[in-house]
């Protein structure tokens, strides 16, 4: 196997109170200093809470934000910099509300038409073929071609994104909650979808959701964000049966599982840390049952301790 | 033709409509018409009365006829008051979707010299400019539409940056259009309306504004006619002859209050939140309209739904949303109710205090009994007692329950007052005590934020403390937690449990997730297609779901620890509520369905002594239920 797209040292600074002209005063990190590899073929599970940087990254892979720092290789070929236009030929993204993604003023063979007609160059006729090869692998009617978004329901229209992102020829997809604003009967067809068209196209997946049952049940790893970080990263079969990670532990208890009590695993209310003002040390002390005076000196690194799960924890499980 | 249609439904709007028909009209006809020249003067004639012969309207100082001068005078204050504000429309939205669109620095300088302009008063900027370009129609024109501009500028960027933020936009990018060409191609079109909007509320200003400058003599210059320069020029004769400035004033005021009231329709028909009907003035409760015998109270339930029928009445079609509804909740128990979206499960719980919007909601048929009493039908003031005070609701978007201008502590406090006098410092007190309940940190410095303050998952918290506030018996939660994170989610529902164990509180929770029901509720109710299917003990239908929509639905969501696998998806989409099939509204779906599913009603039958399912081919069969 080889990588189909390699994260260095990959970070996003948001500044905060801009100036009109000069320096601005902070910044916040959204996205800390993260390596990631994915392999072709793969499927890389990203989970977090809200606001742990789970979208900033997402935008930063298909071109839509610059980076702050690092760079990104797909297929060996380093990719900075470049414009959204160069990245949607080599990488493509399918959206967490499938309505708002399409553009309601406009039918669906317009949208269709955008990524052949501005990434490919096609001429009209070869447009046509395409988008009617391509409708055929998303299970979705010609017909529907000359219809506008609002009059498709949530899964159909997550199908037409879907539709899209192919369209442009990407071979790796970032897949930003692509089924939370679905319900869970077109949820499975979706991600059975997804399934199906992977194998078929040989497509490398970054699929991120919050939803912890979901991420492991189509991903082959799995990273877990807090803070901006990633503080564990492993197969998707071991990361929440056997969490090293605090963090990861706390996300797998408090997810509801049929069969198990309500348990609480955090007994005290706790807040995200602040992003103006970020702790010392690990980002997770304040909410960590095994921290100790070591874990406010300084950050602890992602470390691998077999061979498949890394972890960034002085006292992992 | 629908905009028309609602466009008429205002009276006001379309008066309006019809008053301006008419004078653009007689605007546009005016060269046609046998008027006498406007300009001629004959001071022998000079200030003929109104309906004097050869006049209607009387003559001027000079002896021009006031009706030709009029005519003429309406037709170039109107274009020229058309003219600007098109003018100030395109230039200020061209500003405003460029700065809302780029956003960062050029946004930045764009709207620093827009405030600045809109920091000078109004008019004097206008009069400014005019002194700078000299008196005359066009530089009036000039400068009525110049100190526009700011203001189309800030509101089409207000509502550019909204759309330059949107995933199409994105999309757009990631397809490879260049930024001109989003733009033009998505941005524009959908700020379109919004240009209109402000056009239509404006241009009737901007016609008073041309007046105004010309009433000064700095717009039309003699002896061509405007609106205001007739006005301006019979100012010194006010007194003793005053037909000759009423009627150019009368004709200024007519002409702005109709493009006013007309504008405010305008916006009233393009504004999408009011397309949907909210037009019409929706009633404090919802309409009962019920004519079937009223079921009896049964059962031991502080709450209890029997048969209960709510609909939706839209133009011709009936959309079954909730169909002979039975349910009930002992005080200390926990209902779930599970179902996918669309499945009526909102509706059912809007009913239950009549909170279902009419029109187009109506109550068909069934009781809703609380402690023996019908609410449905129970008069307005009855149901408002009891809202929010004895039964009380959960939300699953807390911005729709929180005002965005009010502190959280000033609405736990009216919430307090409005069923309790208490005096404000002891509501306060509990306030706080409320937010600490459900574990908002720092709550004596928290009850003074407001809604946008706090975080999603704080706001939620508050929501529930709200719902808390006067310990209401019932609470009816509707998916309370979706939108929250796991680890929130966890603590919110302990805070329930404890709740319940500690004051006996019942309650019905909505939601979709079988992981939530599993560990909160007793007892749980599957809906589909506006009708329960399942009903039962929460631990045998998720043992043994006997329904082959609870089978299928449960299958097909993931569980956490089951591994990476393919997922059972259930083919097709529910079915519509107001074209329900005969027979089973699952049958389309099921793999199990025979003939007999499709030929008539299928009841809500027995499954043992516990559950109930309606299906004729059940996933168990009855001695497994029963044992
Ligand atoms: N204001 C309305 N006008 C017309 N139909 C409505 C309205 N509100 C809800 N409905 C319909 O009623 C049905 C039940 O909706 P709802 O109770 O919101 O479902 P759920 O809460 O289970 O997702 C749906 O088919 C929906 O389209
Ligand atoms: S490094 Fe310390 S504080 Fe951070 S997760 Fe590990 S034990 Fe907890
Ligand atoms: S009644 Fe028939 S179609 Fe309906 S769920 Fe039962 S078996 Fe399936
Ligand atoms: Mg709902």
């Amino acid at each position: 196997m080889s990588a189909a797209l390699k994260l260095t040292d990959l970070s996003k600074t948001f500044p905060v109170g801009k100036r009109l002209f000069g320096a601005p005063k902070a910044g916040v990190k959204a996205v800390q200093p993260l390596s990631l590899t994915v392999e072709k073929g793969e499927t890389l599970g990203i989970v977090g809470e809200s606001g742990c940087g789970k979208s900033t990254l997402a935008r930063m892979l298909v071109g839509l934000l610059p980076p702050t720092t690092g760079q990104i290789e797909i297929d060996g070929a380093p990719l900075d910099n470049a414009d959204p236009a160069t990245f949607g030929q080599k990488i493509q993204y399918v959206f967490q509300d499938p309505i708002s993604s399409l553009n309601p003023r406009k039918t669906i063979r317009q949208i269709m038409e955008s990524p052949l007609r501005y990434l490919h160059g096609m001429d009209a006729k070869a447009r046509t073929a395409r988008i009617a090869e391509i409708f055929a692998a998303v299970n979705l009617r010609e017909e529907f071609l000359d219809r506008y978004p609002h009059e498709f329901s949530g899964g159909q229209a997550q199908r037409i994104g879907i539709a899209r992102a192919l369209a442009a020829e990407a071979r790796i997809l970032i897949l930003d909650e692509p089924v939370s604003a679905l319900d869970v009967s077109v949820q499975a067809q979706v991600l059975n979808l997804l399934a199906d068209l992977k194998k078929k196209f040989g497509l490398t997946y970054i699929f991120i959701s919050h939803d912890l049952a979901v991420v492991e049940a189509v991903s082959d790893r799995v990273a877990v964000l807090y803070f901006g970080s990633v503080v564990e990263v492993g197969p998707a079969d071991q990361v929440f049966a056997a969490p090293r990670h605090p963090y990861t532990k706390l996300l797998a208890d408090s997810a509801p599982v049929v069969g198990r009590p309500l348990a609480v695993p955090e007994a005290k209310e706790t807040e995200l840390p602040d992003p103006l003002n970020p702790p010392q040390g690990c980002a997770f002390r304040a909410r960590c049952p095994r921290a100790t005076e070591v874990c406010g000196v300084a950050m602890p690194p992602l470390e691998t301790h077999d061979d498949r799960v890394a972890s960034a924890c002085f006292y992992p499980y | 033709m629908s905009f028309l249609r609602l466009l008429s439904r205002n009276r006001l709007a379309l008066a309006g409509l019809i008053v301006m028909s008419v004078v653009v009209l007689l605007a546009a006809l005016t060269p046609l018409l046998p008027l006498p020249d406007p300009d001629v003067t004959n001071t022998a004639e000079r200030f003929k009365k109104p309906f004097s012969e050869g006049a209607l309207l009387g003559t001027d100082h000079l002896g021009r006829d006031l009706a030709s001068r009029l005519m003429w005078g309406t037709r170039l204050s109107l274009a020229v008051g058309f003219a600007a504000a098109v003018a100030a429309a395109t230039i200020g939205a061209a500003i405003g979707v460029i700065a809302g669109f780029y956003g960062g620095r050029v946004d930045n300088v764009i709207m620093r010299g827009v405030d600045m302009l809109m920091g000078f008063p109004y008019i004097l900027l206008a009069l400014a400019i005019v002194a700078a370009l000299g008196p005359g129609l066009m530089n009036a024109l000039i400068a009525v539409a110049a100190v526009n501009i700011p203001f189309f500028a800030r509101n089409i960027r207000g509502v550019t940056v909204g759309i330059a933020h949107k995933e199409f936009v994105d999309a757009a990018r990631l397809c490879g259009m260049s930024n001109a060409r989003i733009i033009i191609t998505e941005v524009v079109p959908n700020v379109i309306p919004v240009i209109v909007i402000a056009m239509s509320t404006t241009v009737g200003w901007m016609i008073l504004e041309t007046a105004g400058l010309s009433f000064l003599g700095l717009g039309s210059q003699p002896p061509q006619a405007d609106l205001g320069s007739m006005l301006g020029e019979a100012r010194s004769a006010l007194i003793t002859n005053p037909h000759s400035s009423v009627v150019p004033g009368a004709m200024i005021l007519v002409i702005v209050m109709a493009i006013n009231l007309l504008g405010d329709g305008v916006r009233d028909a393009l504004d999408p939140r009011l397309k949907s009907g909210a037009l019409s003035r929706p009633m404090p409760t919802t309409m009962v309209r019920r004519t079937d015998p009223v079921p009896q109270p049964e059962g031991d339930g502080i709450l209890s739904l029997r048969d209960l029928q709510t609909q939706f009445h839209v133009k011709d079609r009936i959309y079954k949303a909730v169909g002979r509804v039975d349910l009930s909740v002992r005080p200390g128990e926990f209902l779930g109710i599970i179902g996918e979206s669309g499945s009526g499960k909102s509706v059912t719980a809007l009913s239950i205090m009549g909170l279902v919007a009419s029109p187009p909601g109506v109550i068909t048929g069934g009781a809703v009994h609380y402690k023996g009493e019908d609410l449905i039908g129970a008069p307005y003031a009855t149901l408002r007692r009891l809202r929010g005070d004895r039964v009380a609701y959960i939300f699953q978007d807390p911005q729709a329950t929180l005002h965005p201008l009010y502190t959280v502590g000033a609405q736990l406090i009216e919430a307090i007052q409005s069923h309790h006098r208490t005096s404000t410092s002891e509501a306060r007190a509990r306030a706080i005590e409320l937010l600490k309940s459900v574990r908002i940190p720092n709550a004596e410095a928290r009850v003074d934020n407001y809604p946008h303050e706090m975080s999603g998952g704080m706001r939620q918290r508050v929501g529930i403390a709200v719902a808390l506030a006067n310990d209401p018996e019932v609470i009816i939660a509707d998916e309370p937690t979706t939108a929250l994170d796991v680890t929130v989610q966890a603590q919110i529902l302990a805070l329930l449990g404890d709740l319940r164990r500690e004051r006996g509180l019942a309650i019905i929770f909505i939601t979709h997730d079988f992981g939530v029901v599993a560990q909160l509720c007793d007892r749980v109710a599957v809906m589909y297609a506006g009708r329960i299917v399942e009903e039962g003990p929460t631990d045998a239908i998720l043992n043994a779901p006997a329904h082959p929509y609870t089978a299928r639905l449960m299958a097909c969501v993931p569980e956490l620890g089951q591994g990476r696998r393919q997922l059972a998806a259930i083919p097709g989409l529910p079915p519509v509520v107001d074209k329900l099939p005969a027979g089973c509204a699952f049958a389309d779906r099921c793999p199990k369905a025979a003939s007999a599913c499709r030929s008539g009603d299928i009841a809500l039958g027995a499954l043992g002594p516990a559950r109930k399912i309606r299906c004729i081919d059940p996933e168990i069969p009855v001695q497994e239920a029963t044992a």
